[in-house]
């Protein structure tokens, strides 16, 4: 938290400059995110505390698919994230961090999983069940 | 956790007087070389009364060119220790066959091979790399100072406060014993209940804190304060290094902050991550220090190849050969340089599609650094090539890093993998790449950029002598590895029982003697270069008829380094204002807005060091003291508004007028 | 710039006056809250891979209770639009009104951990602690790292309210609270991921 050009001089009450004024929070953009959120938080809530999905499967990929789509409402409406702010350094900063995230959470659940396919063989279950 | 809770268990936690090595008489009389030297600068400090100079000069400055100089200064004192690690271990390994054990006991090799690797990765190589980008890069975007001059102190005494620890670990306890990565299960409490490990994973945390804030200093300054004009794509290519660099240190390390947090937390809270039962795996923590392990070389490696294309053009007196494919090349190698962890474990038995997608990915990495070489050469081709210092690194660099990357992909090759891991043929390749591309980058930085640190050249002759020794020892070193490693020998053993493997044991010791005498020219040649400062002057801010932008101002730069911020046109700027017979303005001066020193960053700092010390020893009290006084610093920081201050015009116009006449001397 | 190499125009090498250096403020703290993000990813593949270890102790079905996360999951939604309707009084330069909803966003994320430290207290009370099993290990973990960034955002948040009030709503300022505005709106995505992938996915399985 470490600001360069502090404000008490002359020069810098130029909003443009010190980059708060370049966000312009809108209450028509919090309330669109806020409603969207709450909407996309209460579908899951409700899909696995009323029990209505007898498959593992189909809801952990739908609800993973309500989570990617939350996280995007949120940088987008709550954290102002858009093409054109910082000069699109945001949005690239962002795309690349999501990147590297996909690459370390598969690619670990990945070797991990090769890992121990090939290397223990012998599971807690396994090991119980032994005649 | 506290099995006696009497007050002396409170206070020192597990910390007791046997903790002294005072039975390890190799280890005591480091201790005395070391005390009697640090008592000798301390009183010479004293006796010249420099404190205050130091201290409000150097040590609370926020100045990024005398930052960047103190990280290389702490890499140069580092690198005294790493090499001294090194060459206990050449000469244990030379004479330790058979019936003779030689003079290092494990427990001791142990610790040796542990802190060499760390020391060299984390407080030689990284402080280098920081420093350097710290010292150059904001002259070369045509910046005044980094974009946060604050947390840039503060990172530098971050890392400081890291090394510090791991200088501690050498007389007050032990370091650890499980080599560089420290791999669980070894390093988990049951196998490595003393203090080692715990020295190695604050040491490293802290001074992660430290290298993750300059990498986000060091990123938003060149995405934000280059100089008008210079757009991405005329961007020098050291810049552009940085560039790639920063990103993969912000993207890298808290991969790194949090395996070695997890590690953390098993040793400490009981937690079973990496643990051998209830459910932990060990080799989780594998797969993440990897993450952030290989991602490292290349935070490590692309600054030097910026040196390495910034003194290419220079002293070639041509425009850098394929500008926009370095580009290129430096980005590509940034992204890929996430998707080719594995290959640092392809026997841990992942199967064939996942080591074969690994080995891929590894072989891919090496076409855009091909390219680079590719690049330097024909830059070189009908150059007129000035054999300087920083040239001929760059020249032994392209030999040395060739056969380097050729070892590397046979590394990458899975099946060769499998009987080459783990061997000495592995710690050749690794030494190949990082001395050969890492650290000769640096030293041919350092020659490079000494004059416009300092206002004068290194001496060329002790430059040569230091070349020559560090080169040939190289080659004695590490060649006879590859040859042992073909024969199977693994690495990290203090003993042989095969009489045979002795004679290349001995040309290794050699090796690393002649490194010594390398290292010793330089710092002969640092000295030589003080002595003769005068006769070694630059007065023009320019003495390679270099091409970018630091070079435009003096040497050494003022404090706001450009009394106008310079317009850029051209990719080589400067080379195109001299093409121009541009004129520096000798008026129309103004005041220039700039930081001001803070104590802030070192006292935080200073905390921060009691604060790992105290987590080490189990001191519990004292660390919570010390984490809430750190804690009450930083937040009483964040209530100084008063952060700058303005030259005024008088001095900046005495600066200047000062300098015209300089240069006009000297005609 | 002009670029051009033209015989008849000189190239200009120099700024004329002075040149404004646009602050790097919010775009480094964004960039520092990636760095964050890896720091969480890695948390997530520790749970993603050791998530269904639990070395014959309880299994994530039984032991996360989905009506606490709900409400937790309410509080925090409900603070990153009471911190957004501070950001808009600040934009309005309305002080009094912004420290009300400041205040009330740390209230609620003075609740949130409240209610996880009591979640946390009953698992290690039924003797499903940390060290249990791997499972446990990462889950608190990573719900316990998400907690300690909120507590630091809590600290912040005071920190700042207290600089507000000394200082009022100058540009220094405004920067630091959309600072926080960014790092709270964070916590509260990385909390999707937590219930997402934790919580729920963790109950169905």
């Amino acid at each position: 938290m470490s600001e360069h050009a502090d404000t008490q001089h002359g020069h810098d009450d130029d909003h443009d400059h010190d980059g708060v004024g370049a966000i312009h929070a809108t209450l028509k953009g919090y309330m669109t995110g806020f409603g969207l959120a709450a909407i996309l938080t209460f579908i899951p809530f409700w899909l696995v505390m009323s029990g209505a999905f007898a498959k593992t499967g189909p809801a952990d990929a739908l609800i993973l698919l309500l989570a990617g789509i939350q996280i995007v409402v949120h940088m987008v409406y709550f954290l102002h994230m858009s093409t054109k702010s910082e000069g699109g350094w945001n949005m690239l900063a962002f795309v690349f961090t999501v990147v590297l995230v996909v690459i370390t959470l598969s690619g670990s659940i990945w070797i991990m999983y090769h890992l121990n396919d090939n290397m223990m063989p012998w599971t807690m279950q396994d090991a119980r069940n032994q005649p | 956790m506290l099995a006696h809770p009497d007050l002396t268990t409170l206070i020192f936690g597990r910390l007791t007087l046997d903790q002294l090595p005072l039975h390890e008489p190799i280890v005591v009389g480091t201790f005395i070389v070391v005390a009697l030297g640090a008592l000798a600068l301390l009183g010479a400090v004293t006796y010249f009364r420099l404190w205050g100079y130091l201290w409000r000069e150097w040590f609370t400055s926020i100045d990024h060119k005398k930052i960047g100089v103190m990280y290389i200064i702490l890499a140069l004192v580092m690198l005294l220790r790493g090499f001294s690690d090194a060459i206990m271990m050449r000469a244990q390994q030379a004479i330790s066959f058979g019936h003779s054990t030689g003079y290092l006991p494990p427990f001791h090799y142990d610790q040796i091979f542990t802190a060499h690797g760390v020391i060299m990765i984390f407080f030689v190589a990284m402080p280098f790399v920081t420093g350097l980008m710290n010292f150059v890069m904001p002259l070369q975007i045509g910046a005044r100072d980094v974009a946060f001059p604050f947390l840039n102190n503060f990172s530098l005494w971050m890392t400081i406060s890291g090394a510090v620890l791991v200088m501690i670990s050498l007389f007050v306890g032990e370091f650890a014993r499980t080599g560089w990565l420290a791999y669980p299960p070894l390093s988990d409490i049951v196998a490595s209940p003393d203090a080692g490990v715990d020295y190695y994973i604050w040491a490293l945390q802290i001074a992660g804190v430290g290298t993750l804030l300059s990498g986000v200093n060091l990123l938003t300054t060149i995405i934000k304060m280059r100089a008008p004009g210079m757009t991405l794509m005329r961007m020098p290519i050291f810049s552009w290094t940085a560039l790639c660099t920063n990103v993969l240190i912000v993207a890298a390390f808290p991969v790194l902050t949090a395996a070695l947090a997890l590690l953390a937390l098993d040793r400490y809270a009981g937690t079973n991550f990496f643990t051998t039962m209830l459910g932990g795996n060990a080799m989780m923590y594998v797969n993440l220090i990897w993450i952030w392990g290989h991602p490292e070389v290349y935070i490590l490696v692309l600054p030097a190849f910026g040196v390495f294309s910034e003194v290419t053009a220079t002293f070639c007196r041509k425009r850098l050969f394929g500008y926009a494919s370095m580009v290129y090349a430096t980005v590509v190698i940034t992204v890929l340089s996430y998707l080719v962890w594995l290959h640092h474990f392809f026997t841990m038995g992942s199967g064939a599609s996942v080591n074969s997608f690994f080995g891929i990915t590894t072989m891919i990495i090496s076409i855009p650094t091909g390219a680079k070489i590719f690049n330097w050469l024909f830059t070189m081709y009908r150059g007129r090539i000035h054999f300087e210092v920083p040239m001929m690194w760059t020249v032994a660099f392209m030999i040395t890093f060739v056969i380097g990357g050729m070892t590397g992909v046979m590394l990458a090759i899975p099946p060769a993998d499998f009987s080459l891991h783990n061997s000495l043929f592995l710690i050749a390749h690794f030494h190949n790449v990082i001395i050969g591309g890492v650290l000769f980058g640096m030293f041919a930085g350092v020659n490079y950029w000494f004059p416009k640190a300092f206002g004068f050249r290194l001496d060329p002759f002790w430059g040569k002598c230091a070349f020559w020794f560090w080169v040939i020892g190289f080659y004695f070193a590490f060649m006879p590895l590859y040859v042992l490693g073909f024969m199977g020998v693994t690495r990290r053993l203090s003993h042989f029982d095969n009489p045979d493997l002795q004679k290349w044991f001995v040309i290794a010791a050699f090796g690393a003697f002649l490194i010594l005498l390398g290292i010793l020219s330089m710092l002969m040649q640092f000295y030589v270069s003080f002595r003769d400062r005068e006769k070694l002057r630059d007065v023009t801010g320019d003495p390679w008829d270099a091409r970018t932008l630091e070079w435009s101002t003096s040497s050494p730069p003022p404090k706001y380094n450009f009394a106008f911020t310079p317009l850029i046109n051209d990719n080589d700027a400067w080379w195109q204002m001299k093409q121009h017979r541009y004129q520096r303005p000798s008026q129309g001066y103004l005041p220039i807005h700039m930081p001001k020193n803070t104590g802030a960053g070192i006292i935080m700092a200073g905390f921060a060091t009691v604060f790992g010390f105290a987590m080490i020893w189990y001191m519990w009290p004292l660390a919570i003291i010390a984490f809430v006084a750190l804690l009450t610093t930083a937040i009483a920081h964040t209530f100084n508004y008063e952060r700058d201050y303005y030259i005024p015009v008088d001095e900046v116009a005495r600066v200047e007028a000062a300098r015209t006449e300089l240069l006009a001397s000297h005609v | 710039m002009t670029a051009d190499n033209g015989a008849s125009k000189a190239l200009s090498f120099h700024v004329e006056g002075e040149h404004h250096v646009p602050n790097g403020t919010l775009l480094g703290f964004w960039i520092y809250l990636m760095s964050d993000c890896l720091i969480f990813a890695c948390l997530f593949a520790a749970y993603g891979v050791l998530g269904h270890e639990y070395a014959g102790g309880p299994r994530a079905s039984e032991v996360l209770e989905l009506p606490i996360v709900a409400v937790n999951t309410t509080l925090l939604l409900l603070s990153s639009i009471t911190y957004g309707f501070a950001v808009l009084e600040m934009q309005a330069n309305r002080k009094g009104m912004m420290m009300m909803w400041l205040a009330i966003t740390g209230l609620l994320g003075a609740g949130f951990i409240g209610l996880e430290l009591k979640e946390f207290a009953h698992l290690i009370s039924i003797g499903a602690g940390p060290q249990r099993s791997a499972f446990l290990s990462s889950f608190f973990t990573l719900v316990g790292t998400h907690g300690l960034h909120v507590t630091s955002g809590l600290i912040w948040l005071v920190t700042l309210m207290v600089q507000v009030g000394k200082k009022g709503l100058i540009p220094a300022n405004k920067r630091r609270l959309m600072c926080l505005s960014m790092f709270w709106h964070f916590l509260d995505l990385i909390w999707v991921g937590v219930f997402s992938f934790v919580y729920l996915m963790g109950v169905l399985s």
